[in-house]
């Protein structure tokens, strides 16, 4: 493997990390929503220089369903949930940005720390994006806890489910990659459904204690 | 692929999954409840039947499925709680079209989905691979959610939502898990196929990379934990239990908890079996710790029943992956013996409880009193269920918590405290609750109910029978499986 190819995929994977952190402090849905459709589009080309370096064509499904369905279907879909639940204006963080942005660069350090550290066997390139897959995944959960809204937090899951595909398709030779984004492709478009059929607007562990008694039954 | 594989019709290990992977299509192209409940009950009873053979004769593990002594003890008790299950099914689902909770429409996706959910967890079971096993505890999960959504009212809904997200991410954590796996395989047993089946991997799981499976196994733990239901990570469980239809919360407290279960317990064997990798019944003595005290103290403020015995299956479950944590064959045989009895008495519980519900039209235990009055038959079920499930001698349970606590105190004597403790803080809420609801004034309804009590008894009846006399072959199956988890 030559220089030139480790750092195309190195770069791919690093962006994928700042795009996850440029999630993390969006605070318009439709800019939230156009930074997600980049990061997907990220991914599918790290997922098709994966394909091409490793001589694993399959990969190439992977990086299509990656570009088709989350960087356009997806994308689309939302923005019109989103102006359909008539919530376009602005997000509600729990956290501020500062400490959120402050967690996120924690983590990223954390992922970095561990993954090198754990992997000092194996090869250099496969090390790299497990370390940013992992960010990637932390990222998007960071993203899942500090949100409310429920748009957001599916959004926060899809950068994570990007981490997955991304540490997948780097574990070289890895079968059922193909099945597993697909399997995947399914989970998200339920998610996706979900919140149309049934408007769901925010998470349902609300800060009103109120409303969770009520919806436990326990005050009845 | 050997040709025995590719002509998989005739052995009895493709019949657990063709039998309830074809029968679900069947049920969805039927219209008609009576006949698809029915159906339903045979399709289960067949499916056990097949399960059953797997204990004669065993097929050569192939590279996606296989059969050992740890998978065959889960699948003969999913398939058997599956078939009393259904049978429940039929006289609860009836009752529940009556009053028009749910349409008939809406019943034929039900029964599609039950034995979808069937084929997911037996495939989750049998699986020989580390993705393929991924995949189909995600698919179970899938079809729960959907389940547990069935009723459609706006609470129905918010609790399959939050066990649909919840679910989802613990079911990613798992898969960064299995991916680290794969990793850590591949330099010992090269690239493709050969790295993610199970039993190459344990034959060669001590040349894997130590530091990489530790990460793993934190991974894997907080994922198929989250399906566990373990204290952190167990939000998603009261809710999908309450809300969805009863013999679907005896399904998930008896069988899908189990399913991850037994994820872990594969990827704990392959730890186990490296001696440079950490020792992971640490992390797993922890979380089941915390789970039993955390739901013992949750069981008392509990006012909807359902609720209550779904915390009563964290209490469980944490106490379970305790016993497994602490490993050695006494601790594993007492697990086993506790998942086990707790799959049936859980299950007998909510058989009962479902009724009762129906019979009172109502899940607040403050509207239920007096069952023993007005459903002598009801209420003494779930009065011998919960002395059951509280641990009581001389019931199955009693000799499983009395097995787990007796080999701590040989081995942890500081653990064995706080698992007293824990065990004591649920025997109150459980005993003061049950009196509560069985006996005093009767209240609401006391017009008797068409209720099938076959299966209540049954189970009930298993584990008496087993807290009275383990037969010898039984505890010699079980003392095998023992010593294979090390």
């Amino acid at each position: 493997m030559t220089g030139a190819w480790f750092d195309v995929a190195h770069m791919l994977a690093g962006g994928l990390v700042l795009l996850s952190l440029m999630l993390l402090y969006q605070d318009r849905m439709f800019a939230l929503l156009n930074v997600f459709a980049l990061h997907a589009v990220v991914l599918s080309l790290s997922v098709a220089w994966q394909a091409q370096v490793q001589h694993a064509p399959h990969l190439y499904i992977t990086a299509l369903i990656a570009l088709g369905l989350k960087a356009m279907v997806i994308p689309v879909a939302l923005r019109r949930i989103v102006v359909r639940l008539g919530i376009h204006r602005t997000i509600e963080t729990v956290v501020g940005i500062g400490p959120t942005m402050l967690a996120g660069m924690g983590l990223v350090a954390l992922s970095m720390v561990v993954m090198l550290k754990a992997t000092a066997q194996a090869d250099p390139l496969a090390r790299e994006d497990l370390a940013f897959a992992l960010s990637v995944v932390l990222l998007g959960l960071l993203m899942m806890v500090t949100r409310r809204n429920a748009v957001s937090q599916v959004v926060g899951f899809m950068s994570l489910e990007n981490g997955m595909i991304l540490a997948a398709a780097g574990a070289k030779g890895m079968p059922l990659v193909v099945e597993i984004s697909i399997a995947f492709s399914v989970l998200i478009a339920f998610i996706v459904i979900g919140v149309f059929l049934f408007r769901i607007r925010e998470r349902f562990d609300s800060v009103d204690v109120g409303a969770l008694d009520a919806f436990r039954g326990e005050r009845l | 692929m050997s040709p025995a594989e590719l002509n998989p019709a005739l052995d009895a290990l493709s019949a657990v999954l063709v039998i309830p992977g074809s029968g679900a299509v069947v049920l969805a192209l039927l219209p008609g409840y009576w006949l698809s409940a029915r159906l339903n009950v045979l399709i289960s009873f067949a499916t056990l039947v097949a399960a059953l053979s797997l204990l004669i004769e065993r097929p050569a593990p192939g590279t996606f499925l296989f059969v050992d002594d740890l998978n065959v003890v889960f699948v003969v008790l999913t398939t058997f709680v599956a078939f009393t299950t259904s049978a429940f099914s039929a006289s609860y689902i009836g009752h529940e079209l009556e009053v028009g909770r749910l349409t008939p429409r809406y019943l034929r996706f039900y029964h599609a989905m039950y034995q979808t959910l069937m084929f997911a967890m037996n495939l989750g079971l049998l699986a020989n691979n580390i993705g393929l096993m991924w995949v189909a505890v995600e698919f179970a999960t899938l079809t729960t959610v959907l389940m547990v959504g069935i009723y459609r009212t706006h609470e129905a809904i918010e609790a399959a939502w939050k066990y649909f997200i919840l679910g989802s991410v613990g079911i990613a954590l798992a898969l960064f898990g299995t991916i680290l796996v794969y990793m850590a395989a591949r330099p010992v047993l090269g690239e493709g196929q050969d790295a993610m089946v199970w039993t190459t991997l344990i034959k060669r799981s001590s040349g894997f990379s130590a530091e990489l499976l530790n990460v793993a196994f934190v991974f894997l733990m907080l994922g198929y934990g989250t399906k566990v239901g373990l204290a952190p990570l167990h939000a998603w469980l009261p809710d999908a239990h309450a809300e969805g239809p009863t013999p679907i919360s005896a399904v998930l407290s008896g069988l899908l908890l189990n399913v991850a279960l037994y994820a872990l317990l594969r990827f704990k064997m392959l730890l186990a079996g490296n001696s440079a990798a950490m020792a992971p019944g640490s992390l797993m003595v922890t979380m089941g710790l915390l789970s039993l005290i955390f739901a013992g103290f949750m069981l008392y403020r509990r006012r909807d029943i359902k609720r209550m015995f779904a915390y009563s299956s964290i209490e469980h479950m944490g106490l379970i992956t305790f016993a497994f944590g602490m490993g050695g064959p006494l601790a594993n045989f007492a697990g086993l013996l506790h998942m086990s009895m707790h799959s049936l008495t859980k299950s007998a519980i909510f058989f009962a409880v479902g009724h009762i519900a129906q019979a009172k039209g109502t899940q607040r235990m403050a509207a239920i009193r007096g069952l023993t009055e007005s459903h002598p038959v009801l209420g003494w079920g779930l009065v011998l269920g919960v002395v059951a499930i509280a641990g009581l001698p001389p019931l199955g349970i009693f000799m499983s918590e009395f097995l787990i606590v007796s080999s701590t105190f040989a081995r942890a004597p500081f653990l064995a405290i706080l698992l007293v403790v824990g065990l004591l803080i649920a025997f109150g809420a459980l005993l003061l609750r049950l009196t509560e609801v069985a006996f005093g004034e009767p209240t609401g309804s006391t017009a008797p109910i068409k209720a099938s009590y076959v299966p209540l008894f049954a189970h009930l009846g298993l584990v008496l029978a087993a807290g009275i006399y383990l037969p010898a072959p039984l505890v010699v199956w079980f003392q095998t499986v023992a010593r294979l988890l090390g």
